[in-house]
C-alpha cells in the first residue's frame, strides 16, 4: 500500500465514518430519549435513498402508499383511544379532524403532490427532490412511533428491543415489496472534485462530511442550549419527574423519531450516489453506526461520532487488505469494545427485566 | 392458629425441630404424584409416524415436524435466557450454525463419526458462548442482545468467506446418521431422534428450573440484588443459562445438518436468529412448553404464508417477515405472555408437589449467649466530599436485638448497607464473629451467615412461598448444574423444601406454602422475608424497616415473632423508622445523626439523652418529636 492509495482509502473510511456518525448520533437520541434500540433506523436509510431514487427515475416511490396506510393506522389507534375514555370521547369533536388532518391528509397531501409532479413530467431540481423525499420518509417516524412503541413506552429496554426488531422486520419486508429487490443509485449533489495534495476528492464526499459536522453541531447547539432540546434530554434521564413538570414525554418520543428517520433518510441520500443501495442496504449501515454508538455506551454524542469514524475507517482499510472479512472485522469490533466496557463499569446492575 | 405451641415447644427446648412438621405431614397425604404431561405428549408424538394408514400422518407433516422439533430446541433455550432468566440473544442462529458445520466438516473432511461431531460442535459452541457470555453478562439489560447481532452477523459474514466451509455454497455429502446400527436415512428415522432430543431437552430444563439453581435462576429476572444478598452468584447464572441456551441450539444444528445433508450460511443468519426469539415469544416467553408450541406455530403460519403471499401479491420474496413483524409488535403489546397462556388457562391447575420428609439440614456452630456477634469500628463512608457515615462504632451481642434509629437522612441505611456488603467502606472495620467482612461482597458475607430483608419488599411475585423461602437457603444446598439437569438432587431438594417449610411455620405462615407470594399482605410479606433470611442459617438477621407500611396489628405480630426469635438465641439488627415498634422491642439503640452516632444505650436512657432530643425535635419526623416531647414531660 502506497501513500496515494492510504490516501483514497482514509477518504472512503472518513465518509463512511461520517455516515456512520450521524447513525450513531440518531441512534443515542432515540435510546436516551425513549430507551428504543432503534435497529428500523437502517430502513429509514433505504427508504430515503430508494425514495430519491424513484423520484429521479419519474416512477411513484412506494413511500408515499406506505405513509398513507401508516397514517391512517395511526388515526385508528388514536380514535380508539380517545373514543374509550369518556373524557376524552366530550372533547372528541375537536381533537378528531385534528387527528386526521394530521395523519391522514397530510400524507394524503403529500402522496397527491408527487403524482402531481410526476405526471407534469416536470424535473424537479434535486434539492427539491431531497426536499420531498425527506418529507415523504421522516413522517414515518413518528408513525412508528406512535404505533410500535408509544403504547409500550415504560416497558422495559429488553421488551423495547424486541419490538424494534419486530419494526425492523416489518419494514425490511415493506421495503422489499415497495422496490423490489434490485438496487438503485442517484445522481450525485455535486460532480466537482477537489484535488488536496494531489489526492482528489469527490464533491460526494465534501457533502458527505460537510453535513454531517454541521448536523453534529446544530444537534449539539440544540440540545444544550435550546429549551426543547433540554426538555428532550430532561425526558431522557427522568420520564416521571419530566412529565411532572409539565414535559410531554409521548411527544418527545415522537420528536426524537421524527429527527432519527429524517437523519436516516437524509444519510441514505447522501450516500446513494457513492453505492448501490438496495432494499436491506441501509440495515448494515445502521448496525455499523450502532457499533460506534455502543462504544459511546449508547449514552455520550462525541463519543459515538468517535466510535462511528473509527468504524468507518477500520472498514475502509479492512476492505483493503481484507475485502471478504471486512464485515467480520467491523462486527467483531464490538467484542473488545463489549469487553472494555465491562471492566470499565464493573458494577453489576440490578438489570431492570 | 394451632401450630404456635409447637414452635413455643422448640423454642423452650432448644433442640432442633422436627425438619417437617406434622401438620404438613398430614397433608401430604392427600397428594398424588401426577403422571406428567410429557409423556403424553412422548406417547403421542410416538405414535403419529407409526399408525395404521388411514390415521398415519404423510411424509409431508413428518417434515414438518422435523422442523418444529428443530426450532424447538433453539426456541427452548430463548425461553431459558429470555422469559426466564431476562435476557436475550438474536445470535441463536449462529451458534445452530457451529453445531451444523462442526459436523458437517469433520464428517466429510475427515471422515469422523457424526457423533464426534456433535461433540465437537457442542465444545466449541459452550466455550464461544462462555466467552461471549463472561464478557457481557455483567453489563446491563441492552448490551447482551446487541452483542448478539453483531457476532451473529459476524460469524454468518464468516461461514460465507471461509474457503474450508465452501463459502456461501456450504458443505454438501454430509452422511447419514447412524444411531447403533440403524440408519437415519428418511425423514421418518430421523424423526425420533430429532424429538427423543426435544423431549430430553425440554425434562432437563425443567428439572432445572424445579431446582435450587432454578429457583436462583429465577429470581435474576428482577431478583438479582435480593439473590446476590443470600449468595447467589448472579453473574455465573447468567453465563450458565446463556451457555446451556447455546447448546441445545448447536445440538439442533448438528441435527439439521444430518436431516438436510448439506449445509450452507442462509439459515445462520441474523434473520433466523431473529425468528427463533419470535417463535419463543409467540409460544409464551416465560413458559417451557411456550417454545414448543411458538415453534409448531410460527412453522405452521411460515408453511402458509410462504404459499399465500406470492399469490396475493403476485411477487415472490421473503415477504412473510412482513407478517411477522407486526405480529410480533401486537403480540408484545397485547399478549405479551405468548399463546400458551391461554391454553394454559383450559389445563387443570398444577397440585403444589409433595413435601417429602427428609433429614435436618446441618446448622452452623451458633455464638453462645455474650459473644459478640457484629462489631462495627469506626466505620466510615464517603461520597465525593460528603460523609454519609462517619466513624460509626457500635456491637451486637447474641440474642440481642438493637435497633439503628434517627432522622430522615442520619445515614442509617448507609451504614446497614455497610455491614450487608451493598456499599463498600471508605475506613472502619466491620467483623462478624471475630471475622473481617467490611471488603467482602454482599455474596461472601451472606456465606459468612448474615440473613437480611429489605426495605422495599423484594420477593418473586410468581413463585410460591415455599420457593420464595427456599431461596434462603441456596447457599445450604450443593447440587450444581449437572446434578440439577439430572435430577440427582431429590435429598438435598427434599431437605431444602422441608428446611423452608420449617422456618415458615416458625414464622406462622405454615398455612400459606403453595400460595403465590404475591398474593399475601404487605404484613405477610415482611414476614416472608424474614423466613426467607432465616432459611440461611443466619449468625444475624438484618432487618431494614420492618416495620414500614405495616397497620398495628402487623406490626404487633411482627413485634412478637422477632421477640420469639430472640428467645430462640437469635441476633438482630434493625434500621426503624418507627420509635414505638423499637422502644418496646429493642435491648439497646444507636441514634444517628447527619452520619454521626450521637447515642448508644438502653431506649429509655436514650429517649432522655440530650442530644437525641435536640435531633429529634429539629428533625423532621413528627411522631418522633411527639414522643419525645412527651418524655421530656415525664
Amino acid at each position: 500500500m502506497d501513500l496515494s492509495i492510504a490516501a483514497i482509502l482514509l477518504q472512503d473510511g472518513i465518509t463512511s465514518g461520517a455516515i456512520y456518525a450521524l447513525l450513531a448520533l440518531a441512534l443515542v437520541l432515540v435510546f436516551s430519549v425513549t430507551r428504543v434500540i432503534l435497529i428500523p433506523q437502517g430502513e429509514f436509510v433505504s427508504y430515503g435513498a430508494l425514495t430519491l431514487a424513484a423520484l429521479q427515475t419519474q416512477k411513484l416511490p412506494g413511500t408515499c402508499w406506505l405513509l398513507v396506510v401508516l397514517g391512517i393506522a395511526c388515526l385508528l389507534a388514536e380514535s380508539t383511544r380517545i373514543l374509550r375514555h369518556a373524557g376524552s370521547r366530550r372533547r372528541a369533536w375537536r381533537t378528531l379532524p385534528v387527528l386526521a388532518g394530521r395523519y391522514v391528509l397530510l400524507p394524503v397531501a403529500i402522496l397527491g403532490v408527487t403524482q402531481m409532479l410526476l405526471h407534469s413530467g416536470f424535473q424537479l431540481p434535486l434539492a427539491l427532490q431531497v426536499l420531498l423525499a425527506l418529507l415523504i420518509v421522516a413522517p414515518m417516524g413518528p408513525m412508528v412511533y406512535r404505533l410500535a412503541f408509544e403504547p409500550l413506552a415504560e416497558a422495559s429496554t429488553l421488551l423495547l428491543l424486541i419490538v424494534s426488531v419486530g419494526v425492523h422486520f416489518a419494514l425490511v419486508g415493506l421495503g422489499l415489496l415497495m422496490f423490489g429487490a434490485e438496487g438503485s443509485r442517484t445522481t450525485a449533489f455535486s460532480d466537482a472534485t477537489l484535488t488536496l495534495g494531489g489526492v482528489s476528492i469527490s464533491g460526494q464526499s465534501v457533502w458527505v462530511v460537510a453535513s454531517s459536522v454541521v448536523l453534529i453541531a446544530a444537534l449539539y447547539v440544540y440540545f444544550d442550549r435550546t429549551l426543547s432540546g433540554k426538555a428532550l434530554r430532561a425526558t431522557a434521564v427522568n420520564r416521571l419527574g419530566a412529565r411532572l413538570v409539565g414535559i410531554g414525554t409521548a411527544q418527545a418520543g415522537r420528536l426524537a423519531f421524527l429527527l432519527a428517520a429524517a437523519l436516516g433518510a437524509w444519510c441514505g441520500m447522501l450516500v446513494a450516489p457513492l453505492t448501490t443501495i438496495y432494499y436491506d442496504s441501509g440495515f448494515l449501515m445502521g448496525l455499523k453506526g450502532f457499533v460506534g454508538a455502543i462504544i459511546g455506551g449508547l449514552g455520550s454524542y462525541p463519543i459515538a461520532a468517535a466510535g462511528a469514524l473509527l468504524v468507518g475507517l477500520l472498514e475502509s482499510y479492512a476492505s483493503f487488505w481484507a475485502s471478504s472479512y471486512k464485515e467480520v472485522i467491523v462486527f467483531t469490533l464490538i467484542i473488545p469494545v463489549l469487553l472494555w466496557r465491562s471492566l470499565a463499569n464493573p458494577a453489576l446492575d440490578e438489570g431492570e427485566a | 392458629m394451632p401450630r404456635r405451641s409447637e414452635t413455643q415447644e422448640s423454642a423452650q427446648t432448644g433442640k432442633p425441630v422436627s425438619p417437617l412438621p406434622d401438620t404438613l405431614r398430614h397433608r401430604n397425604l392427600f397428594m398424588k404424584r401426577q403422571v406428567p404431561g410429557i409423556v403424553f405428549l412422548a406417547v403421542i408424538l410416538a405414535l403419529l409416524p407409526i399408525l395404521p394408514q388411514p390415521l398415519q400422518i404423510p411424509e409431508y407433516w413428518v417434515t414438518l415436524l422435523n422442523y418444529i422439533g428443530l426450532y424447538a430446541l433453539v426456541a427452548l433455550g430463548l425461553v431459558l435466557l429470555t422469559g426466564i432468566g431476562g435476557m436475550t440473544s438474536f445470535g441463536q442462529a449462529a451458534f445452530v450454525g457451529i453445531g451444523a458445520y462442526a459436523t458437517g466438516y469433520l464428517s466429510t473432511q475427515y471422515g469422523l463419526s457424526p457423533w464426534l461431531g456433535l461433540l465437537a460442535g457442542v465444545l466449541l459452541t459452550a466455550l464461544l458462548a462462555l466467552f461471549l457470555g463472561a464478557i457481557t453478562m455483567r453489563l446491563s439489560g441492552h448490551f447482551l442482545p446487541l452483542g448478539t447481532i453483531a457476532w451473529g452477523l459476524s460469524l454468518y459474514f464468516l461461514f460465507g468467506n471461509l474457503d474450508w466451509l465452501g463459502k456461501y455454497d456450504g458443505i454438501n455429502g454430509i452422511p447419514v446418521l447412524n444411531l447403533l446400527g440403524w440408519h437415519l436415512e428418511s425423514g421418518r428415522s430421523i424423526y425420533y431422534l430429532i424429538w427423543a432430543f426435544v423431549l430430553l431437552a425440554v425434562v432437563s430444563v425443567q428439572n432445572l428450573l424445579a431446582s435450587r439453581l432454578g429457583r436462583a435462576i429465577r429470581a435474576l429476572k428482577g431478583g438479582g440484588l435480593m439473590a446476590e444478598a443470600f449468595g447467589v452468584d448472579t453473574g455465573w447464572l447468567r453465563v450458565v443459562i446463556f451457555v446451556y441456551a447455546a447448546v441445545l441450539a448447536a445440538l439442533s444444528g448438528f441435527l439439521y445438518a444430518h436431516l438436510q445433508r448439506s449445509v450452507n450460511p442462509t439459515p445462520f443468519g441474523l434473520n433466523h436468529g431473529i425468528e427463533y426469539l419470535f417463535m419463543a415469544v409467540v409460544g409464551g416467553v416465560s413458559q417451557v412448553w411456550g417454545a414448543l408450541l411458538g415453534a409448531a406455530l410460527l412453522t405452521l403460519l411460515q408453511d402458509w404464508l410462504q404459499t399465500l403471499l406470492p399469490k396475493l401479491l403476485g411477487e415472490t420474496g421473503n415477504f412473510e417477515i412482513i407478517v411477522y413483524g407486526v405480529l410480533l409488535v401486537l403480540l408484545l403489546q397485547y399478549a405479551r405472555d405468548g399463546v400458551w397462556s391461554y391454553l394454559a388457562r383450559w389445563w387443570p391447575a398444577r397440585r403444589p408437589a409433595a413435601l417429602e420428609p427428609a433429614a435436618a439440614l446441618p446448622q452452623r456452630r451458633k455464638p453462645q449467649a455474650g459473644e459478640t456477634v457484629l462489631q462495627v469500628e469506626r466505620v466510615r463512608k464517603t461520597f465525593g466530599g460528603l460523609v454519609a457515615v462517619n466513624d460509626v462504632s457500635f456491637t451486637v451481642q447474641a440474642g440481642e436485638i438493637i435497633g439503628l434509629i434517627g432522622p430522615n437522612g442520619a445515614g442509617k441505611s448507609t451504614t446497614f448497607n455497610l455491614v450487608s456488603g451493598v456499599l463498600r467502606a471508605s475506613g472502619g472495620e466491620v467483623r462478624l464473629c471475630g471475622e473481617r467482612i467490611e471488603r467482602l461482597n454482599a455474596r461472601a458475607i451472606a456465606q459468612r451467615g448474615m440473613g437480611r430483608t429489605f426495605q422495599h419488599v423484594r420477593l418473586l411475585p410468581g413463585m410460591t412461598v415455599l420457593e420464595n423461602v427456599a431461596l434462603g437457603a441456596h447457599l445450604r444446598g450443593r447440587a450444581g448444574v449437572w446434578r440439577s439437569l439430572l435430577k440427582l438432587n431429590r435429598g438435598e431438594e427434599a431437605q431444602l423444601m422441608a428446611e423452608a417449610a420449617r422456618q415458615l411455620e416458625r414464622v406462622g405462615l405454615g398455612a400459606h406454602l403453595h400460595e403465590e407470594a404475591g398474593s399475601l399482605a404487605l404484613g405477610q410479606q415482611r414476614i416472608l422475608e424474614i423466613a426467607r433470611a432465616l432459611c440461611a442459617d443466619p449468625l444475624l438477621l438484618l432487618l431494614d424497616e420492618p416495620a414500614a407500611g405495616l397497620r398495628y396489628l402487623e406490626k404487633q405480630q411482627l413485634a412478637t415473632l422477632l421477640k420469639q426469635l430472640q428467645g430462640e438465641g437469635m441476633s438482630v439488627l434493625l434500621v426503624e423508622h418507627d420509635m414505638d415498634f423499637v422502644m418496646n422491642l429493642t435491648d439497646r439503640l444507636v441514634v444517628m445523626e447527619f452520619g454521626t452516632k450521637i447515642a448508644e444505650g438502653l431506649p429509655e436512657t436514650v429517649r432522655l439523652d440530650p442530644a437525641v432530643l435536640e435531633a429529634y425535635l429539629g428533625g423532621v419526623d413528627d411522631e418522633v418529636v411527639v414522643e419525645a416531647g412527651e418524655a421530656h414531660v415525664e
